[in-house]
């Protein structure tokens, strides 16, 4: 860590903090303040708010949707952050230690960026993509499907509350997959060389290496990966707005759509509030769960 | 050994290479097929499209799909309105991180570790739980529906990241680069201009870099804010569109493709810049 400094250095810094500090409260932490204090109110927007007390939340807790949206999004975890983060940490050891050293560090790289090409593209645009391939009519992939003569395999992806949640997985683990993939492989340029030469020397093989010397050094990124796609996943909007607005009879509904909908669509802001306050409540105490593993992880490491 | 026998070593130390390269190429065509698709029908005609199919190479260049619709849309204005947008929030939030990084990391100020709790938090924070208030305060301050409140908006949210990254970057300021300002008799705006933000450049460069292409993609708060048609970002534009009755498959991909145009762009102008802060921003 960096040496202390003389005392009288430190005075006079604070002003440099007033124009951040104005403008976190105004943008911030007034708005936040106010929503979770409206969660204890019935307010339509117009006028007053009531006040209600918890009602709102005793409400949510009795509200089928509420948990269909959550349910929704462990699957969509499983989709944005689970199979992207082990897929990608298998891409990204196959692309350093195998692609790089037989082909040359240049296929690597190509591949590395077009894995990640999704990523680059606008989220709303990525949803007007797949919302024509999948478009039950005019869409490319029934189409295709028609063309090599399976037919019977084409469905209303998105249109259908069987399948719709399961479209929007695949979508997303495409969108996604690219991440990980750039994050594990400037990981694992930390990793000496020296330490695969020794483990090839002792007679491991690929899987062996990969278990025992990518796996455990790669850690730290394993760490920020997770808990960052995890984080999108609960946050996600959208791809939702998008591809299927909730829908079909709320298939694919979510946390923040279905707060969105609260507020500038039914008008009942306090509910909408409440809905907010317990996504945000949720995440936060995630965030500072996995830093605790984390910090836990490193010092059992070190 | 030569790079040729140590080629010829790996040859046949590794028979299934062909096998793995070739599912890799096949899973990277699976990626990368969807772009490519609508690149290919963008530029077909109607009737092309229904004769024969999203995959066929289309039977002449067809680019009125693409011109009719970047003119009902008007989406020179909407490139425009994303751009002022980015770009002036890419500014600003870069500005605003460098004050309070300059305080926290520097300065050292008291309760700092406080204030970097606060930027963390504000950091994870969905925007639904924002949303409802900004409306409404920007509402009845008659900022409502126009860029500037989102301008404002976007400048605190990117900056609270860009004061978490720089704050831990200024931690490990050179202090001799400071002793030989302070030494110059240098003041601390003074030290902050001179020498505190030159040295910082790669850094600023990689955030500058973030915050504007994370602004131009940001579809959430645009869509609360930017109501009328004259002030849509290009997400919004094209987000708000779909189910839209005029929207047949050419239309579609013709839209699509005008959105992921300029995203590949700032993808190639950047593309150092971001790989080398993807990696900067995650390990803090």
């Amino acid at each position: 860590m960096s040496r202390p400094r003389p005392g009288a250095r430190h005075a006079g810094y604070g002003v440099y903090l007033i124009p951040g500090v104005l403008a976190s409260l105004a943008v911030i932490v007034v708005p936040l303040v106010m929503t979770v204090g409206i969660s204890f109110t019935r307010w339509s927007g117009i006028g007053s708010p009531e006040w209600v007390g918890v009602e709102n939340y005793t409400r949510l807790f009795h509200d089928e949707r509420f948990w269909a949206s959550f349910g929704h999004i462990l699957l969509l975890i499983l989709a944005m952050a689970v199979v992207p983060t082990l897929l990608g940490l298998l891409l990204a050891a196959v692309l350093f230690d195998y692609i790089a050293k037989i082909f040359g560090p240049r296929w690597a790289s190509v591949f590395r960026s077009g894995f990640y090409l999704p990523q680059v593209v606008p989220v709303a645009v990525t949803g007007i993509v797949w919302g024509w391939i999948l478009h039950p009519s005019y869409g490319a992939l029934n189409r295709i499907l028609d063309t090599v003569g399976l037919a019977s395999l084409s469905r209303n992806w998105l249109g259908d509350p069987k399948y719709a949640l399961y479209s929007v997985m695949g979508v997303m683990i495409w969108f996604q997959l690219g991440y990980p993939v750039v994050m594990f492989m400037s990981g694992l340029q930390r990793i000496d060389p020296e330490l695969y030469e020794a483990a090839d020397l002792d007679g491991a093989g690929w899987w062996q290496r990969f278990r025992h010397i990518t796996v455990y050094l790669i850690r730290p990124e394993f760490y920020v990966v997770l808990v960052t796609t995890t984080i999108a996943a609960l946050k996600i909007f959208g791809q939702i707005f998008v591809l299927t607005r909730g829908g079909p009879s709320n298939a694919t509904l979510v946390p923040s759509y279905f707060a969105y909908q609260n507020f500038f669509q039914k008008a009942q802001v306090g509910y909408g509030s409440a809905i907010s306050t317990v996504l945000t409540v949720l995440i936060v105490v995630l965030a500072f769960v996995f830093l605790r593993m984390q910090n836990r992880d490193q010092r059992k490491g070190a | 050994m030569t790079t040729t026998t140590v080629a010829a070593a790996n040859r046949r130390r590794y028979p299934a290479r062909y096998i793995v390269l070739v599912v890799l190429l096949v899973l990277l065509l699976l990626v990368i097929a969807p772009l490519l698709v609508v690149a290919l029908n963008a530029v077909k005609s109607p009737a092309d499209y229904a004769g024969n199919g999203p995959l066929s190479i289309p039977e002449s260049l067809h680019w009125s799909g693409i011109v009719d619709f970047w003119q009902r849309v008007d989406f020179s204005r909407k490139l425009l309105n994303s751009f002022i947008t980015s770009f002036t929030v890419a500014v600003l939030a870069v500005l605003l991180s460098v004050l309070n990084a300059y305080a926290l990391g520097i300065g050292r100020v008291r309760g700092r570790v406080w204030f970097l709790v606060f930027f963390l938090v504000a950091n994870l924070l969905p925007q639904e739980v924002l949303v409802y208030p900004l409306y409404y305060l920007s509402k009845s301050l008659h900022l409502y529906d126009s860029l500037f409140s989102i301008i404002i908006i976007f400048t605190v949210i990117q900056s609270a990241f860009g004061t978490y990254l720089l704050s831990s970057v200024y931690a490990e300021f050179p202090t001799e680069l400071l002793d030989a300002a302070a030494v110059d008799g240098a003041g601390r705006f003074r030290t902050l201009w001179r020498v505190v933000v030159p040295v910082s450049k790669p850094t600023l460069a990689v955030l500058f870099t973030f915050f504007f292409i994370w602004t131009w993609n940001e579809f959430f708060l645009p869509l609360v804010f930017l109501v009328s048609n004259a002030n849509q970002t290009v997400p919004v534009a094209l987000g708000v569109l779909q189910g839209d009755r005029q929207m047949d498959a050419t239309t579609t991909s013709a839209s699509a493709l005008i959105g992921i145009l300029p995203a590949m762009l700032f993808f190639l102008i950047f593309q150092r810049t971001l790989t080398r802060g993807i990696t900067a921003g995650a390990i803090k």
